[in-house]
């Protein structure tokens, strides 16, 4: 490969790292609930924004972030206990509407609480370029990326191995079920709702650096975290990822070889065709329907 | 289920909904004011233009009416958030001309919104003070519109001229898709030649892209490049200028007046040394000569500005400043809120100082700017610096 | 159309029907409406009500009977728009002409998408449909030296046999017909068998195919009728204001307008009018809450949703009737 296409992979694997990490969010709580989640990019932007606002008020950058993910926790879990949780019973596209009203809620409130400026946010470790067979990497690219193995990681042994992490595994397949072998649903919906806001603001926090962040930022990576999921599978976290990544190299290699202005065409495009020949995502679960 | 059943939800519904439209209908003032009209993007994309254009007509309108007013009567300011959208920014147009009866309107942040607001500005004979860029806003000159912001075409000219002196013909555009960025890509492509500059490459980016390496690694692949000039606002410019010196390339970099703000030097740190770009004086208002004709006007409207919000000056709220000010003029030399006065006497104004530059309106020109009124500045040792 | 099996038992009262009452009512209210009008701003936000309603009456069809989600609506809206004033004004096209075949080539687009992606259920549904609106409204915003680009083209008014409908009266006279004969035909198709279809496989696609239901081809029929309602309402809307942006098109456009749908509640026609109208009135008379006014309206859609999940003329129609029993 020559160092030109090397550094379009690279860049792809930027982008599609942030939107892997967007788009695990999505598929705990869809695992959860059936809910996609559209205040998802919000919690991506309250992690960032608390984190830059906190920092620049003189906090260490460590505190900072702490608070900042607990900070969107917290809200992540008011969402489930206040909103969605008591709506429980209604349509999926109810709670889906639910959670589109949160983010104009979550984004209108960030836009008085903060303000509607671009902030920024240091990077982990500095901002010279990393070099790999002469193409360039900037170093909190790999942050990004080691972090949402690491989560992957973490969510597998999460819902492999604790008792918590079972239970909403076995919510996800068959609620009914799960409720009469004595599963509270209502904590496992609180769990992941909890559980995304957490994941999207570390996400926040680890991309603020590269994409910077405002008000408004989470409705595009919202937007692109839901197609990540999709793509890979809705529900699966190594879909999360897959999805994620292969979204980021598409946008990547289509600027370069082919046109930067087509280039979301291009992957919207490749993405239609990948769901029409693999109806579930490319590592989707593949159920027949059932009466 | 029954007729009356069915109809009783949609009947109270509409009855509730018509009440809260006649409750949001405003209060009418005591005396007769001087009703200010302005529809701007104070959200959504364009809120870096909205936002600051608000505050600046908010505090202003105040000052003025702590003096006295204007003409003996108050002002009366009253501001609808359009969030960048056309279709919005109509529908408010027409509220503030039918609903608010306003005397004036100045605002339109966007061209988009700006031109879907002129037709029912030019239908009800409105003056009508426009703060957007793109050059078709005043060409051709439409009656009752004009505007402040130096035009697109200005900053392509003013950005070709300066790398003609520095002898770099071939040259590299990278842009947003928002409006602002394809407009004035539009533009450069126009003037390129005239300045006997080559465009070599032509790129793209998404309003809300993390990584622009792969279009920056083709510009740098481009044979013979000698400058990039990259035409965008928000955060997209200061990613662009970080992927630049990430992967190394030498050659000048040239940002547009999109990012003239000091906004754009903090996020971009060290990467944005040695970035030029046109700019109003505004942003260097202490740095002019005191020979300047500019200098008493744009150092006191930055004084007041980060006084008051505690937060970095940028051009575009210089030009709501200028909007409201030559409306002030213009209405203190009608000597009354009679519209086609009033409009008469914004095209009759002459040396106005304001903090886009001098301006020179006439019946044949509606924005009354040149190309002296843009400096070109270079990011020195994390300031701005002016270009000699 | 054919009348409705209730409607023939009583031939004499039609009208009272909940049918052709509801429709009776709806036109009742559209004739009455504008006595409370002060000014052209009321028309304006009326006939931006009565726009949305069509395509909300739409796409109800799919989402609240068919239970098939799109998010992607906006992009057949922009496109009939955007087909319109192309025509009619860098072709030199009739409006009405223009009109017309936009609207008719969007059918054509609809079924072409529709047949593949309607395969796909749920959410990935939704994604495909998603992607088909980001391409639609990437592709207007790209192409500007044809769609002018991101800050979008002015439309040349419409004319009809030497009449040319500038005023707020005549375009408030004309959409709301059009909405009128919008509710009619969803009201029609509802009832046909074609209806009894749709909501059979909404309930179960598996059982339904095998009572004999024809699925891929009622969903497909039902997204491109649901699709035209969009069109004409985008066609509508260019002429009627002059000037389209491609931010018609845009994710969010859409995800508003099946907010609307579900917000009146779904497979309720009139449900959809009553979300489509809040919703467009909403807006505008909170701006007096300046920059609270996205939290405010976050926060009340969220507690109707809550409060009423099945929607605002469901829940509150079903109320009534249990509060007269």
């Amino acid at each position: 490969m020559s160092a030109e296409s090397l550094q379009f992979v690279a860049g792809g694997l930027t982008t599609g790292a942030i939107y892997a990490l967007v788009a695990l969010g999505f598929s705990i709580i869809f695992n959860a609930s059936g809910v996609i989640n559209f205040a998802q990019g919000e919690f991506v932007m309250i992690g960032g924004m608390s984190a830059a606002t906190l920092f620049a008020s003189g906090m260490a950058l460590p505190v900072a972030i702490a608070c900042a993910v607990g900070a969107a926790g917290i809200v992540g879990l008011m969402l489930a206990k206040f909103a969605v949780g008591r709506a429980r019973r209604a349509d999926v596209v109810t709670l889906i509407i639910i959670t589109i009203g949160a983010s104009m809620l979550l984004r209108g409130l960030a836009q008085i609480v903060w303000d509607k400026r671009i902030h920024a946010l240091p990077s982990l470790s500095g901002h010279r370029p990393v070099e790999l067979f002469g193409a360039t990497i900037l170093p909190q690219s790999l942050w990004v990326l080691a972090v949402t193995i690491a989560v992957v990681a973490m969510l597998s042994w999460f819902f492999g191995q604790t008792r918590l992490g079972k239970a909403m595994l076995a919510t996800s397949y068959n609620r009914l079920a799960a409720e009469l072998v004595g599963i509270d649903v209502r904590i496992v919906l609180l769990a992941s709702f909890g559980l995304a806001a957490v994941l999207g603001a570390i996400a926040g926090v680890l991309i603020a650096p590269i994409t910077f962040v405002s008000y408004d930022s989470g409705v595009m990576l919202g937007l692109k975290g839901f197609a990540a999921a999709i793509l890979g599978g809705l529900g699966s976290f190594p879909g999360a990822v897959v999805g994620g990544l292969t979204l980021g190299l598409l946008e990547s290699l289509a600027a370069g070889y082919l046109s930067s202005a087509y280039k979301d065409v291009i992957a919207f495009v490749v993405m239609l065709a990948v769901l029409l020949v693999m109806p579930g995502g490319i590592l989707g679960a593949r159920t027949s329907a059932r009466v | 289920m029954g007729i009356i059943d069915r109809l009783r939800p949609a009947t109270s519904l509409a009855g509730m909904v018509f009440a809260l439209m006649v409750l949001g209908a405003g209060v009418a003032a005591a005396q007769e004011p001087i009703r200010i009209g302005s529809i701007l993007s104070v959200t959504g994309p364009a809120s870096f233009l909205g936002d600051p254009e608000q505050k600046t007509l908010e505090m202003y309108v105040e000052r003025l009416n702590a003096a006295g007013g204007v003409i003996g009567r108050k002002l009366q300011l009253t501001i609808y958030d359009d969030g960048g959208d056309a279709e919005k920014a109509r529908t408010f147009t027409k509220r503030l001309i039918e609903q608010d009866k306003v005397d004036v309107i100045v605002g339109g942040s966007t061209t988009g919104t700006t031109m879907a607001a002129i037709p029912l500005v030019e239908q009800a004979q409105i003056p009508f003070i426009s703060l957007a860029g793109a050059v078709g806003i005043i060409e051709p000159v439409k009656k009752w519109v004009f505007k402040t912001p130096h035009t697109d075409r200005m900053a392509c000219e003013k950005i070709f001229a300066d790398m003609r002196e520095r002898k770099l013909v071939k040259v590299a555009l990278i842009s947003g898709t928002g409006g602002f960025d394809k407009s004035m890509r539009a533009e450069c492509l126009k003037v390129a030649g005239r300045y006997g500059i080559e465009i070599v490459a032509d790129e793209t980016y998404g309003a809300a892209d993390s990584d622009m390496t792969a279009q920056l690694t083709k510009i740098k692949a481009t044979p013979g490049l000698q400058a990039v000039l990259n035409a965008g606002f928000g955060q997209g410019p200061v990613i662009v200028t970080r992927n630049y010196r990430q992967l190394g390339i030498t050659v000048p970099l040239y940002q547009s007046h999109g990012v003239a703000s000091k906004q754009f030097i903090k996020l971009a740190g060290d990467a944005a040394e040695g970035v030029r770009l046109p700019a109003a004086a505004l942003l260097v208002a202490e740095l002019l000569p005191d020979t300047d004709p500019q200098k008493a006007v744009v150092v006191a409207y930055k004084r007041d500005y980060e006084a008051r919000y505690k937060s970095d000056v940028s051009t575009f709220g210089g030009h709501a400043y200028d909007g409201l000010m030559l409306v002030v003029d213009a209405i203190k030399r009608a000597g009354s809120t009679d519209k086609a006065k009033v409009r008469d006497a914004i095209e009759n104004t002459h040396g106005y100082i304001g903090t886009g530059g001098v301006v020179n309106l006439s019946a044949t020109d509606h924005l009354g700017l040149d190309l002296s009124a843009f400096r070109m500045l270079e990011v020195k040792n994390g300031d701005w610096a002016l270009v000699k | 159309m054919r009348a409705s099996s209730r409607a023939d038992a009583r031939r004499t009262w039609w009208w009272a029907t909940p049918r052709s009452g509801g429709i009776a009512a709806l036109a009742l209210v559209v004739a009455v409406l504008p006595l409370g009008f002060a000014n052209g701003y009321f028309y304006d936000v009326a006939i931006q009500a009565g726009l949305n309603s069509i395509i909300c009456v739409g796409l109800n069809l799919l989402i609240g009977y068919a239970g098939q989600i799109s998010l992607g609506h906006a992009g057949f809206f922009a496109l009939g728009a955007y087909g319109s004033a192309l025509l009619a004004a860098r072709y030199g096209w009739p409006p009405s002409l223009a009109l017309v075949t936009a609207v008719a080539g969007v059918a054509l687009v609809a079924y072409c998408v529709g047949r593949p992606i309607l395969r796909l259920k749920g959410h990935y549904l939704a994604m495909a449909t998603l992607g088909f609106g980001v391409i639609v409204s990437i592709v207007l915003a790209n192409d500007d030296r044809l769609t002018g680009g991101p800050d979008g083209m002015q439309v040349p008014p419409f004319a009809l046999a030497g009449y040319v409908a500038r005023s707020d009266h005549a375009w408030y006279a004309i959409v709301g017909a059009c909405l009128l004969a919008a509710v009619w035909l969803a009201q029609n198709l509802v009832e046909s068998p074609t209806g009894r279809a749709l909501r059979a496989l909404h309930t179960s696609e598996v059982a339904a195919a095998i009572a004999g239901i024809d699925c891929p081809r009622h969903k497909v029929n039902v997204f491109v009728v649901s699709a035209v309602f969009a069109a004409a309402a985008g066609g509508l809307t260019a002429y009627y204001a002059g000037f389209i942006t491609p931010s018609s098109a845009s994710f969010v456009r859409s995800v508003e307008l099946v907010t609307m749908v579900v917000f009146g509640g779904m497979a309720s026609t009139f449900g959809a009018v009553v979300g489509a109208t809040v919703l467009t009135v909403l807006p505008q008379a909170l701006t007096v809450l300046k920059e609270y006014e996205l939290a405010v309206f976050g926060a009340l859609l969220m507690a109707t949703m809550v409060f009423l999940p099945r929607g605002v003329v469901p829940t509150l129609s079903g109320l009534l009737q249990r509060g007269t029993r």
